[in-house]
């Protein structure tokens, strides 16, 4: 049964050299419980896409569908995970997750169920040690737990996570995505991931949807994860079909669509854009390293 | 070799222990004494050196009022209108007593009879000007802190309200106080009719003249502040669907209290510095009077006092700031952020 259905979005967004049309022909289906991952170089419209199904952004063409409705404007069933957390700073990990459970739960639950319902939540993504601490006196890690958090705690239909690993080291990242394939596994979300990391890409989806370089980017391939789950780090560094499907993503991305060069994109924010570009890059160049035997390699080097 | 050894060793140890004692008493090394030292001795020299300066400056004027006072005749000076004050609140003290005794004597008469308490009609002291002055700064601020607030997070919050406002705000906020008060006197005087007024009219004049001088910062820092809240945050709020007003408590005024407080503090100048002024021209009650009457009383005394009143409206602007900095820090959520 289709979840979420994106058909024919594409969006144009003003700038001053007249509208820059980002996506063209979108199409995309997601079925409820699917997790699903979106790949592309910095730029092609990830983020955007993630907007749209979240509402912030209108499409100028098409439209989102999920459960049957329209999506016109952002709403708690669709909960995003911001890149950079994005919690209120001034307010600790508890009161973060209240003010989104208070929002959500206002009419539904008690006060004493909320305080439960909030508690339990930070408890599945391990911060029960921290409740009471702000923002800025917990790590990266832990703000970005705190992010995922108040997002599950909203219930929602479907999970919008862009990037949310993006910022942290590898330990901490490989830990996050374990608690995320597990609370996954239990609560059978339905997400979209946006990554960088191709390894999290196969590890964490169901399918990858791997998108096209913009401008009027669109969707390219869309590649399904055939692994059954739960599944271990550790024991699928030497499968063959996983190191096939890394082998597919890495591929797609180095050899049927090359990095565009920096500022031909009509970048909004060219400062921000080459400042993650630049951060982006080591991280595409350590998968390099990793797949040694893959005939993309050469080629890859070259573009990254 | 081996004894070599050891004695580095020992002594290695000794500077361990040495040091640990040191971290155990926290004995104040060289190096934060001289910061001390620094911190207290170079303010101490600037306003040695001032005095000094001042004072002989003050030798060499003239005026015709006689010689520019120094520091040595306001110091003396202050001593006056301190002894003054006192003077004058003695004598009400017996003014009040008078009556008393006279109206007891009344009813023992006859008691029936009708008694009244007559208010003291003394000329104003310095110490009365002072509470005059600082009563009606902090009734103006109060007053454009409430307006300057709400609407500077409407117009922060709303494009087209900062739109339609922002040539208004930008055109009032350099006129002087000078311009208002002829304006603000008129129509007090014109609206502010009653028998039996709850403040005079000159409080009332002074304190809307402070009032509409002092009140652009705080709006515009405010409307500035809540208007560069980070995308993420308002997305946060679009995403949780966030009533209007969860929006201002939660996140806008959070978001907007360095800003907000930035203004404020502006404001506070603003409103003191017009006030003086004020006074001044209106002959309102204040230290702007105070300083007005002694310029045209004209004794040998007036100059020192007027410098006495220099320095006090000084102090208090300054010990005003430091108000609203302490507040600042007492309310504002980032207590690393440095307060200057
Ligand atoms: N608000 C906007 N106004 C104008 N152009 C925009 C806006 N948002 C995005 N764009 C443009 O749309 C394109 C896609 O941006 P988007 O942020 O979706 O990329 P992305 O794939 O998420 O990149 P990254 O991986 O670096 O986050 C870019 O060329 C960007 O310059
Ligand atoms: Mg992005």
């Amino acid at each position: 049964m289709t979840h979420l259905e994106l058909t024919g979005v594409a969006i144009d967004f003003p700038t001053s050299r007249g509208p820059f049309r980002a996506l063209d022909g979108v199409n995309l289906k997601i079925n409820q419980g699917e997790f699903v991952s979106l790949i592309g170089h910095s730029g092609c419209g990830k983020s955007t896409v993630l907007n749209l199904v979240a509402g912030l952004y209108e499409a100028t063409e098409g439209g989102v569908v999920l459960e049957g409705k329209e999506v016109r404007e952002p709403g708690p069933e669709r909960a995003v995970v911001f890149q950079n957390h994005s919690l209120l700073p001034w307010l600790s990990a508890y009161e973060n997750v209240e003010l989104a459970v208070k929002q959500v739960f206002r009419n539904t639950k008690s006060r004493a169920e909320m305080k439960e319902w909030i508690e339990h939540n930070l408890e599945l993504v391990h911060m029960s040690h921290a409740l009471h601490k702000r923002p800025d006196e917990i790590s990266g890690g832990m703000k970005q737990r705190v992010g995922i958090a108040r997002a599950l705690a909203m219930q929602p239909k479907i999970l919008l996570m862009d990037e949310p690993f993006g910022a942290l080291d590898a330990l901490t990242r490989a830990h996050l995505q374990d608690s995320l394939m597990e609370i996954q596994a239990r609560l059978n979300n339905t997400v979209i991931m946006i990554t960088h990391d191709v390894d999290e890409a196969v590890l964490l989806s169901d399918r990858i949807v791997m998108m096209t370089n913009g401008p009027a980017a669109t969707v390219g391939e869309i590649l399904d994860i055939d692994l059954e789950r739960p599944r271990n780090r550790i024991e699928l560094a030497d499968d063959v079909r996983y190191n096939h499907y890394r082998h597919e993503v890495l591929s797609f991305l180095y050899e049927k669509q090359h990095k565009p060069v920096e500022g031909d994109s009509q970048s909004a924010a060219p400062a921000q854009k080459a400042a993650k570009t630049a951060a982006d890059a080591p991280q595409l160049a350590q998968d390099m390293h990793i797949v040694k035997s893959t005939p993309g390699e050469t080629t890859a080097s070259t573009a990254a | 070799m081996s004894t070599l050894s050891t004695a580095s060793t020992e002594s290695t140890k000794n500077k361990l222990t040495l040091g640990r004692l040191q971290l155990a008493l926290r004995t104040p090394s060289a190096d934060t004494v001289s910061r001390i030292a620094r911190a207290l001795m170079l303010p101490l020299i600037g306003l040695l050196v001032f005095l000094f300066a001042w004072h002989i400056a003050a030798r060499n004027i003239d005026t015709s009022l006689g010689q520019f006072p120094g520091p040595a005749q306001v110091y003396e000076q202050t001593f006056g209108l301190i002894a003054d004050h006192n003077r004058e609140r003695g004598r009400e003290a017996a003014f009040m007593e008078r009556q008393e005794k006279r109206n007891a004597a009344i009813l023992a008469k006859d008691p029936g009879a009708e008694v009244r308490m007559r208010d003291y009609t003394g000329k104003p002291t310095f110490i009365d000007q002072i509470g005059t002055s600082l009563i009606t700064v902090l009734a103006g601020f109060a007053l454009a802190t409430l307006i300057a607030i709400p609407l500077g997070i409407l117009i922060g919050l709303n494009g087209t309200l900062y739109a339609a406002l922002n040539p208004l705000i930008q055109l009032f906020k350099p006129v002087s106080p000078l311009a208002w008060l002829p304006l603000v006197t008129m129509v007090v005087s014109a609206l502010y009719v009653s028998d039996e007024p709850m403040f005079a009219k000159s409080f009332i004049t002074s304190l809307i003249t402070v009032s509409l001088c002092s009140l652009w910062p705080t709006l515009i820092n405010t409307a500035v502040g809540v208007s560069s809240i980070s995308q993420d945050l308002k997305n946060v709020s679009k995403v949780l669907r966030l009533p209007f007003m969860t929006h201002v408590i939660k996140i806008a005024i959070p978001a907007s209290i360095p800003a907000m407080f930035t203004g404020l503090r502006l404001s506070l100048g603003i409103a003191w510095m017009v006030l003086i002024a004020a006074e001044m021209l209106a002959q309102n009650p204040g230290l702007g009077k105070f300083v007005w009457d002694e310029f045209q009383n004209g004794s040998s005394d007036s100059l020192g006092r007027i410098m006495v009143a220099v320095l006090v409206i000084g102090i208090i602007g300054f010990m005003l700031d430091r108000a609203m900095q302490l507040l600042q820090s007492r309310i504002s959520w980032d207590k690393n952020a440095v307060v200057r």
